[in-house]
């Protein structure tokens, strides 16, 4: 066959900012020889671990997961590439996208970590404050600078924020992990469940139209969750950093540092009342501005990006692919440019090969118009300024890669945690429970399901929340149960969730087996059809129904109760021995759990 | 010194072997499958497809295949392959048990090797057949019997050069996990020397150890690390040849990470 000529690739954009820090990786690998030699002690040896952006595994010491920060999700071609060659040479050949724009490799041998941070360096990224209790990962919607609903686009202050913050020694050794949210609008982002959430807004303040944000303060999931508080009205853009230094300091000086259960901010705003944390914030951020011997800025890197759309690589065959309709329908979104898109790439709870990594790569360089993509919030990749005319091929490309699969921004995504796949505290293996729920939702075409769409399904493997449970529509916690004297895994369900501007936390409404989980799903889903309005969607419906305002035969999440109750019963051990083992595993179910660094 | 390529240096230069390549003192081997070698290998190439090793690698069986190639004890060899390097380091390793001294990897792959515009042709070469002696080298090679021995002796380290999930899922109690492309890096079938000496030292691994490598069925992968540990001076370096596959099918004791579900973090 004939070679195609392409035109040569524009060389790779690269990024403004380079997060790592060379010596860090030799410090490492030096650190972890002591460590191993007794000369440093566990506890120790844990918490430079986790600065440094390193996770203990599940019933072993031997193993680490490495935290990639994405600040503001955005990554680079060769970004990718760089970890593919990271996932074969020291990890499992797959890497996985997590909920907060990070990137994680799992069961890599904590002596190779040093060489992962090496390589990162090569590419300017770095996993330094992924964990631990210091700033996070800085996230930005992966919307903005191309969503309709947006003010002005936030990345530029995340980016600055997240420059600010890392390594900075005023959040090294905070009373717990901090996280900070940027979005473009309500419905793409999750401010209202961080620490500080921030919505971009322009105020006329004498004639002058200004930026500035809403600033949203001390929310946060967990074993016990909050929705954040609004801090003022209006924070202009030249308040942000104040704003965010007065924050953490407070926390810093009056978090609490002994008990580990509660020592998120969260806890903090609420044992002091939402008012008088606010006013002790404001007073700080005064005392911020008034006592500063030199100016600190943010360096805000305004500047634009290059939007090129590279040569077109639409071949002749115009033929459009099969299942591209659907496709589109539920995974491409039209951005304010117009004849550009927003296309997301739905993973298995986040899961990635190495080869998929370099396609993924190589399909931004050819169809992307800003030459990057960002990580998305949902376990997902987001490969923007598409051209109108491009996105049938492009679906070609990811068909013959294995990354077509339909529904990314339906609720056919469900989110899963690590669970047992790798994390201590697990009780449960949530992560397969995600790809298996998704599985089957796609089976069942519920992608193409308009009044499904906007309803979420997300799992966490026991009450930590990292799978976020408590913001879905239908979301899950795992934990045990037992019948007669056998174990199974046995799910709390909760419902009507919501991180919107009426962020609201998921009700608890019952036990659920995780055999079960699937059949309680559609049964509930068979509730809403046989009860909905006509313009009604799942989200709306379960929101009245949890709410107490749904008028039809189910009028409570009692009435949810009953009609599921027959479905949880469980079987005799005889009669389904698979009812008793989790998925994943062919034996009988118990759990077993290591020592968890959820603080640190 | 009686050859044009330098035996300090272990792997082979793609330009050096370039320069070399009409000087017929060399033995250039392909070990790709007879039909990829019919539409082109490196100038000078002959084939040894890696199956035909594999049927019978007996002794005398690698001494025919060695003087059909025209390899004699003192023809400097060259090997390579179109995957990373395992399949080659394989013929290396069995070329070595016979005695033979000077055989190398190509440090390319032969698609590299295209890529970089070098030559290539169909043409077959022709082979006079050559004399060669069968001189055991047992110092690299590993069996069962000897491994179960060995491996609680503090100097010996067993490395299972297979992917992160299979060792976990099983392995050799005692083994250490390298996986074959940790050996790699870009664009070249093996690490620098430095950066092979930064890897052992971060796991723990003595120079003067007496490292058993192994790997799925065949000591292909484990050939390649085999072959990566030689290469930079380590001086006890054993392959267990039938590996894994052998060791279960003996029934020998195997360890496993327990309690977790690792295989379901993978996107394959
Ligand atoms: C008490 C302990 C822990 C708590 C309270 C906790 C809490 C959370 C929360 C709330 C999130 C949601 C992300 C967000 O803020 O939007 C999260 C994410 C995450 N956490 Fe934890 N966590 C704990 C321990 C752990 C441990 C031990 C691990 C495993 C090493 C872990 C792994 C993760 C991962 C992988 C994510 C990202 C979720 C994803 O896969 O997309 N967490 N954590
Ligand atoms: S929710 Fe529980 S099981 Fe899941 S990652 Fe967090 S701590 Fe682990």
């Amino acid at each position: 066959m004939a070679q195609q000529l392409r035109p040569s690739k524009p060389a790779d954009k690269q990024p403004k900012i380079d997060w790592s820090r060379r010596q860090e990786a030799e410090n490492f690998a030096e650190t972890v020889k002591l460590f191993r030699q007794g000369k440093i002690d566990h506890d120790m040896f844990r918490r430079y671990r986790l600065q440094h952006g390193a996770y203990g595994t599940r019933m072993t010491d031997d193993y680490a997961m490495v935290r990639i920060k994405v600040p503001a999700g955005q990554i680079y071609p060769y970004q990718l590439e760089k970890i593919a060659q990271l996932s074969e040479m020291y990890s499992i050949g797959s890497a996985h996208f997590s909920t907060r724009e990070n990137i994680q490799l799992h069961w890599v041998i904590l002596e190779d970590v040093s060489e992962i941070m090496q390589s990162l360096a090569d590419v300017g990224m770095t996993s330094r404050e992924a964990c631990g209790n210091t700033v996070r990962n800085v996230m930005c919607s992966p919307m903005s600078g191309v969503c309709k609903d947006e003010i002005f686009d936030a990345t530029p202050y995340a980016l600055a924020i997240a420059k600010f913050m890392l390594r900075n020694p005023i959040c090294q050794g905070l009373p717990r992990k901090f996280k900070f949210n940027f979005t473009c609008c309500e419905k793409h982002g999750m401010i209202r469940i961080v620490d500080v959430g921030l919505l971009p807004q322009i105020q006329e303040i004498d004639g002058e139209k200004r930026k500035g944000f809403k600033i949203f303060l001390g929310g946060g999931l967990g074993n016990r969750s909050f929705v954040g508080h609004q801090l003022e009205d209006f924070t202009p853009v030249e308040d942000l950093l104040y704003t965010s230094m007065a924050v953490i300091r407070i926390f810093d000086r009056m978090g609490d540092r002994k008990n580990l259960s509660r020592n998120r901010m969260r806890y903090l705003v609420d044992q002091l009342g939402w008012e008088k944390f606010q006013n002790l914030v404001l007073k700080e951020r005064a005392i911020v501005k008034a006592t500063q011997s030199v100016i600190v800025k943010l360096n805000i890197d305004d500047s634009v990006n290059e939007i090129q759309r590279p040569i077109s690589v639409t071949d002749e065959s115009t033929s459009i692919p099969d299942g591209y309709a659907r496709w589109q329908k539920t995974n491409v979104e039209k951005q304010s440019q117009s004849g550009f898109n927003s296309v997301f790439i739905g993973l298995e709870a986040g899961d990635i090969t190495a080869n998929q990594l370099r396609s993924v790569a190589d399909i931004i360089r050819d169809y992307s118009a800003e030459g990057f993509a960002r990580n998305g919030f949902s376990q997902n990749i987001v490969i923007r300024y598409v051209h109108d005319d491009d996105l049938t091929s492009l679906y070609s490309k990811l068909l013959e890669t294995g990354l077509a699969k339909s529904g990314s921004l339906t609720m056919a995504s469900a989110v899963g945690c690590s669970g047992t796949t790798s994390c201590n505290l697990a009780l449960t293996n949530s992560h397969r429970l995600a790809k298996e729920v998704q599985r089957k939702f796609l089976e069942l075409n519920f992608d193409e399901d308009d009044d499904l769409r906007d309803s979420t399904v997300k799992i966490s493997g026991c009450p930590n929340s990292c799978g976020q449970h408590q913001i879905a529509t239908i979301g899950f916690y795992g934990g045990g149960g037992r019948h007669e004297t056998n174990m199974f895994p046995n799910y709390t369900m909760s419902l009507g969730g919501k991180f919107d501007e009426d962020a609201t936390l998921g009700h608890h409404t019952a036990r659920v087996p995780v055999k079960r989980i699937i059949p309680v799903i559609l049964k509930i889903i068979e509730l809403f059809k046989e009860n909905k309005q006509p313009d009604d969607t799942l989200a709306k419906w379960i929101d009245r129904v949890v709410k107490g305002n749904e008028s039809s035969k189910i009028t409570s999440v009692e009435d949810i109760k009953k009609a599921i109750a027959p479905i949880i019963v469980p079987p005799k051990i005889e009669d389904e021995p698979d009812f008793y083992m989790d998925y994943g595993s062919d034996t009988n179910y118990h759990t077993v759990t290591g020592k968890g660094e959820c603080a640190a | 010194m009686c050859c044009m390529i330098d035996s300090d240096i272990p792997i082979i230069n793609s330009k050096i072997l370039r320069e070399k390549l009409q000087e017929n003192s060399i033995r250039i081997v392909d070990v790709r499958r007879d039909q990829e070698y019919q539409q082109g290998h490196i100038t000078n190439a002959v084939n040894l497809p890696l199956a035909k090793l594999l049927a019978d690698d007996s002794p005398e069986a690698i001494q025919k295949i060695a003087q059909d190639l025209g390899i004699s004890d003192e023809t400097p060899a060259v090997i390579y392959d179109d995957t990373f390097g395992a399949l080659s380091s394989r013929v290396v390793w069995a070329l070595q048990y016979i005695g033979h001294k000077d055989v190398k990897l190509l440090d390319v792959t032969f698609s590299q090797w295209k890529e970089l515009g070098y030559e290539i042709s169909t043409e077959v070469p022709e082979i006079e057949t050559a004399t060669h002696s069968v001189k055991i080298n047992s110092e690299i090679m590993a069996t069962a019997e000897y491994l179960e021995k060995v491996k609680e002796n503090e100097n010996v380290v067993i490395i299972d050069n297979r992917e992160r999930l299979n060792y976990l899922e099983q392995h050799i109690p005692g083994a250490i996990n390298i996986p074959y492309r940790t050996l790699a890096t870009d664009g070249k079938i093996l690490r620098t020397k430095e950066g092979m000496k930064t890897l052992l030292k971060n796991r723990g691994i003595s120079e003067d150890a007496e490292i058993i490598t192994y790997c799925g069925s065949v000591g292909t992968l484990s050939g390649l690390a085999y072959y990566a540990l030689k290469s930079i001076g380590i001086p006890n370096v054993k392959l267990y040849v039938h590996s894994f596959k052998e060791w279960k099918s003996l029934e020998k004791p195997i360890d496993k990470q327990e309690n977790a579900n690792y295989w379901d973090l993978s996107a394959e």
